[in-house]
């Protein structure tokens, strides 16, 4: 990097960063498939779901290392944690759909903002209390081998987010497209009173649809910890802001748009954070990469306001 | 009594139980508490500001704090040895509030379309993308000295008088949060004044009109965009005065001073107190900022007698009860604690 070349864009750097994009964006696609199907069926925007993810992620981390004290070998190890993170957030999302916003169905919008808010405060504070300030490192679970492409890196870890997330989202197109179940969704979403006299319970479906999102976030909240190799209270908020950014970017309440704005968000926060320094001449650095994602986000709003591949939502907020 | 006599006995009465506050609790409770009533006040400015927006106008902004980062760094900037600067407090204040107002109009002008969660989600965005600057904009050029803030800023002087300095008068000395306590009265005054002349004028029924619906209120001939851009802008020029406040009465800014969380803490006081009720504002203020603190004393020493030893980290738990307080309060009155007659009754009528 030293050499005064003119400025041609390298091909392995390049390579290097559409990596770190689709990984990170795979990652955002799952906590936004959270958001996105909350929205779609009862269109409040869960704000809390970036902190279920984080549940999700400590306590599969916490599970982790009591069976890895207990000595059980490393991949039943991943297999259990990832088994108890899932069930502990999806009844973590069971009981705040319950609790924060089914009273709430009929209020003025403000309230559920405000009870997800408090929600989201209450899940942080718990964990710091359970976990503590510090950032844990997550033990080395995953094949930690990597293959060079072009003269780029491509971790085994990064493959199996990118072919986990890839599986998970095909098997819940499935399940809403195909099943019995999905279609009491889609009709709940359309209308829940028109659901219900055909025999749909809305409760239950809108309970289901949160303990679905909230299990997929703890498994994007595994990936983020296994990504990063820390996790920490924290590691939610942000996580959960540009993850949302994503579903508005694919057209909230829009399955495949969620994944398509998580994969995108991914790819420019992971160009732009590369190449911002050497296209503004080092004025600014790659400090600046959380900004991509809310810039991301205005400008959508501004001119596409329901999304790529969304259908006309703005009038519903 | 005649209904003017009892009016003009009422205020005399608020105004010395005002002026008298910060002696007692001074002499009390010590001089820790009084600055804890000059934070209020500030909140209390700040959450009157928010309630145009929010309140009045019905349009969710959880970036609010975006405007008083900006009301909070013109001050530091231009009353600290940063850049040499030395203005008048009087001087900055004003352009503080116009500089926020301006940046109010920035933000309003291209969100106008968008409602609710969506305009909320953007002026969170908003708000995040001025506090990432201000963290990084001490490089190439140092402006904003970056997450280690500028120290040092001017104290606000009065008469040529800086009032983090003690004064002598008639006999007593006031501390310098005392002398702060009465400017920040005397201001929260004059805003509470404002904001109650707005609320009875063309323009506050025009922001009611539009909260209530926004297609109605077209109709009737309001121009919804030049009157939501009025909101966003008085509002944030409420939040930039405020901002300015801040920064003297505190000599020091960092980013840190102005995170989300900020903006909710002032959210939660305009919600909690009743949106668009003036008297709930300032009560949600007053709770949300001295509750806080008398749990952050009142804690730790409490477990220490309860459990024999300090169980859970005070400022969590702290936090957590805020959190939980959120959640009670929106579950069992959504319209908030002290709410509007006109608020009250369309609760009621949708049960």
């Amino acid at each position: 990097m030293g050499d005064c070349q003119p400025i041609i864009p390298a091909v392995d750097i390049f390579l290097q960063q559409i990596f770190n994009g689709l990984t990170l964006g795979s990652i955002y696609a799952l906590v936004a498939l959270g958001y996105t199907m909350v929205y779609g069926i009862m269109g409040l925007i869960n704000f809390a779901h970036g902190e279920v993810v984080m549940i999700g992620a400590l306590t599969a981390l916490a599970t982790a290392k009591a069976l890895l004290a207990a000595g059980v070998p490393p991949p039943l190890v991943l297999l259990l944690a990832l088994l108890v993170a899932t069930l502990v957030c999806m009844a973590l999302g069971a009981a705040i759909e319950r609790v924060a916003y089914r009273p709430l169905r009929n209020a003025p919008r403000l309230a559920p903002l405000i009870t997800a808010i408090g929600v989201s405060i209450v899940l942080q504070q718990v964990a710091m209390l359970v976990w503590g300030r510090n950032y844990h490192s997550v033990p080395q679970l995953l094949p930690a081998g990597s293959y060079e492409i072009l003269g780029a890196q491509i971790t085994e870890v990064q493959l199996i987010i990118m072919a986990v997330a890839a599986s998970t989202m095909l098997g819940l197109m499935q399940l809403v497209n195909r099943t019995r179940l999905g279609r009491a969704m889609r009709a709940t979403s359309e209308s829940p009173a028109i659901a219900a006299l055909m025999g749909v319970d809305a409760n239950r479906i809108i309970m289901l649809t949160f303990v679905i999102g909230s299990g997929l976030g703890a498994l994007a909240g595994v990936m983020v910890s296994a990504n990063y190799g820390i996790a920490h209270y924290h590691m939610g908020f942000l996580l959960g802001l540009k993850a949302f950014t994503a579903a508005v970017l694919g057209g909230i309440g829009n399955l495949a748009g969620a994944m398509v704005g998580g994969l995108l968000l991914g790819i420019i926060e992971a160009l732009g954070a590369g190449y911002i320094g050497d296209l503004t001449g080092g004025v600014l650095g790659s400090n600046y990469q959380d900004v991509f994602a809310f810039f991301v986000l205005i400008v959508v709003l501004i001119f596409r306001p329901s999304g790529l591949m969304g259908e006309k939502v703005a009038e519903r907020a | 009594m005649s209904p003017r006599h009892r009016a003009f006995a009422g205020t005399a009465l608020i105004a010395i139980a005002l002026a008298v506050l910060p002696l007692v609790v001074g002499n009390t409770l010590g001089n820790t508490w009084v600055r804890v009533l000059d934070y209020a006040l500030l909140y209390i400015i700040l959450a009157l500001g928010l309630n145009i927006v929010v309140g009045f106008a019905g349009l969710l902004d959880l970036g609010y704090i975006a405007f008083y980062a900006v009301g909070a760094y013109l001050y530091a900037l231009l009353a600290s040895p940063h850049f040499g600067l030395h203005w008048p407090a009087w001087a900055i204040l004003p352009l503080g509030a116009l500089v926020a107002g301006f940046f109010g109009v920035l933000l309003g002008a291209p969100t106008l379309r968008l409602r609710g969660d969506y305009l909320a989600i953007v002026t969170l965005g908003f708000g995040e993308i001025i506090r990432i600057f201000l963290n990084n904009l001490n490089q190439p050029v140092n402006i904003t000295n970056g997450p280690k803030g500028i120290a040092r800023i001017d104290a606000i002087g009065v008469a040529g008088h800086p009032l983090a300095k003690p004064l002598e008068a008639f006999g007593v000395t006031f501390p310098g949060v005392t002398l702060y306590y009465y400017l920040f009265v005397l201001l929260a005054i004059a805003i509470v004044f404002v904001g109650i002349r707005l609320q009875d004028s063309r323009i506050g029924r025009a922001w009611v009109a539009i909260r209530e619906d926004e297609i109605a209120a077209k109709a009737c001939g309001i121009n919804t965009r030049n009157v939501k851009l009025l909101a966003f802008a008085m509002g944030a020029s409420f939040g930039g005065v405020a901002g300015g406040l801040f920064a003297g009465f505190q000599e020091f800014v960092s980013p840190e001073s102005f995170g989300l969380l900020e903006s909710i803490m002032v959210l939660c006081m305009v919600v909690l107190g009743g949106m668009g009720h003036i008297p709930g504002v300032i009560l949600g203020g007053l709770l949300l900022t001295l509750l806080p603190e008398a749990f952050r004393y009142g804690a730790g020493p409490l477990q220490q007698a309860a459990f024999g030893r300090v169980l859970l980290d005070p400022e969590s738990l702290r936090m957590l009860l805020f959190g939980i307080a959120l959640i009670l309060v929106m579950l069992y009155r959504p319209a908030g604690l002290w709410p509007e007659a006109r608020h009250r009754r369309e609760f009621a009528e949708k049960k």
